[in-house]
């Protein structure tokens, strides 16, 4: 049962690190999933959300991590 | 048919991928080994093999039956999560804000440790110096799998992703059986810095292609894409780079 629970917390562990960062790349694939379907953006308005928002909480992660 | 223009990037995400996860599984082995010997180590080793392969025939018949828009968005936000993770982690390590994964010190953790239940007479040492491997090797292997599956699966590229998998092992494998150390040279992070581009570029990608993004440029939008989280990841890490001094 403890290899068992050691695997589940790591297969838990390689998604999910920094609490902030994975609920807010949940967040921006919702995001750009509701763009996509309620709105029938196109594929660069998709794409763009996709990208933008990825890269926007990377970037929003680093620093917060720089300043702890 | 899978050309080497579409396999290339799927084998090199994997092989460096792997490379990571199988030099920090051959550390733990390589301490057992010094112990304990290579019996316990290799026994260990085997059955950490089988159970991952026992979890690749069970998830890949699933795979198949799984609709390719489905499967490719949910992969794409596994390896998004997966991706950031590593690339934040490198990002941060290469600032100096935390401290770079060192073999060196987990080898000598994982001696210390081995050693210290040998000192107080422990009858089952093997048993745990086993164990020790097997979990090494299980919670390593598990990384490998996902990352092959990720960047392989739903295009046709799980053989090409699988190559790359299996080349990192066997030149972690030769370098370690030459050297007989712990693979401490290894640049860990830059490696992860490397990877974590690169397979956030394929989460993106593959996301994208879930929620019915027709990318511009087809699989060369990946290679852009991987450009532009390098060029944000290093500017990144000169952003918040700490002084020398401050580490101390």
């Amino acid at each position: 049962m403890h290899v068992l629970r050691l695997i589940v917390n790591e297969l838990f562990g390689m998604f999910v690190d920094d609490e902030f960062l994975a609920l807010s790349v949940i967040g921006v694939v919702i995001a750009a999933a509701i763009v996509a379907t309620v709105f029938h953006a196109s594929s660069v308005g998709t794409g763009l959300v996709l990208v933008v928002g990825c890269i926007g909480v990377l970037m929003s992660s680093v620093v917060q991590g720089a300043g702890r | 048919m899978t050309t080497w223009a579409t396999a290339a990037p799927a084998i090199s995400a994997a092989f460096l991928g792997s490379l990571v996860e199988v030099v920090e599984a051959f550390t733990i082995v390589l301490a057992v080994a010094t112990v304990r010997g290579w019996r316990p180590a290799l026994t260990g080793t085997a059955a950490g093999f089988g159970l991952l392969a026992v979890l690749v025939l069970v998830l890949g018949p699933v795979l198949d039956r799984v609709p390719l828009q489905a499967l490719q968005l949910v992969i794409g936000v596994l390896l998004l999560l997966f991706g950031l993770r590593w690339l934040r982690k490198a990002i941060l390590r290469s600032a100096g804000v935390i401290a770079l994964h060192d073999e060196t010190l987990a080898f000598a953790k994982e001696t210390a440790e081995l050693s210290e239940s040998a000192r107080h007479g422990d009858r089952h040492l093997d048993w745990i110096a086993g164990l020790a491997a097997f979990k090494a090797v299980v919670l390593e292997g598990v990384e490998v799998v996902f990352i092959v599956i990720a960047v392989g699966a739903g295009r046709g590229l799980l053989w090409p992703a699988s190559l790359g998998a299996l080349a990192a092992c066997l030149l972690v494998l030769a370098i370690g059986v030459i050297v007989h150390r712990p693979l401490a040279r290894v640049p860990e992070n830059t490696l992860k810095f490397g990877v974590g581009v690169m397979l956030s570029a394929f989460g993106i990608y593959w996301t994208g292609e879930g929620l019915g993004v027709e990318w511009l440029g087809h699989d060369a939008a990946i290679l852009v894409l991987a450009l532009g989280f390098l060029a944000v990841g290093l500017g990144l890490a000169s952003l918040v780079r700490r002084p020398r001094q401050e580490l101390a």
